[in-house]
């Protein structure tokens, strides 16, 4: 699925999600359902901190997966899985699993038509196994 | 006393209460927090006021900011 298009079915689905931006571990952006690049920018980099600042609270190698700040004014929601990364903001009193769960699926569905052109550039697809017509006289 | 007053008196405290209650349970509710969930499955929860909450709330602000403006 397109990120663009991920994105778009995510805030058709989640009515509690206001705003949600994809973006990759350099913090690029990597689609928006904000209509100014600019401010997409400033929440990929609100969320790029909350991630790392997440991360300083454990001092071994467990990396954050996932995390929610619930303010009186709205929540703000980050997740990771890889290198693809997806921040949204809702409404106040988020259902809290469901908006993962949405969330999760708009990063998975955004990752695998990532992963399709790299499949592709790898070289030819195997060979698929054809049946062959039985010749009349042959042997069964 | 009259027996309605005292009557009254106690259907207006205990409505008190009641509604004390409820309003406690609902600004609890709506308490400031951060939680987090790592990839080991462990999870941390930090509530308003504790300096880790008070951290990450900081960017969490910006977010929605930047979100609403």
């Amino acid at each position: 699925m397109d990120p663009a298009q991920a994105l778009a079915d995510l805030t058709e689905i989640s009515s509690q999600i206001e705003a949600a931006v994809l973006f990759d571990e350099n913090a690029d952006v990597v689609a928006s359902t904000l209509p100014e690049e600019q401010r997409a920018r400033a929440l990929v980099r609100a969320a790029a901190d909350l991630l790392a600042g997440a991360g300083r609270f454990r001092s071994d190698a467990v990396e954050v997966t996932q995390l929610e700040v619930a303010t009186h004014d709205g929540s703000v929601f980050v997740v990771r899985d890889g290198p693809h990364r997806i921040a949204a903001t809702t409404t106040p009193d988020p259902t809290v699993g469901l908006v993962f769960y949405d969330l999760k699926s708009c990063l998975r569905g955004a990752a695998a038509e990532e992963a399709k052109p790299e499949a592709a550039a790898s070289g030819p697809a195997p060979p698929t196994k054809r049946r062959r017509k039985k010749e009349p006289g042959a042997e069964t | 006393m009259p027996r309605r007053k005292v009557l009254g008196l106690l259907g207006f405290g205990t409505g008190l209460a009641a509604g004390s209650v409820l309003y406690r349970r609902s600004i609890g509710r709506r308490r400031q927090r951060v939680d987090i969930y790592f990839d080991d499955g462990s999870m941390v929860s930090f509530v308003d006021g504790s300096p880790e909450a008070d951290r990450l709330l900081p960017a969490a602000r910006e977010a929605l900011a930047a979100a609403r403006s």
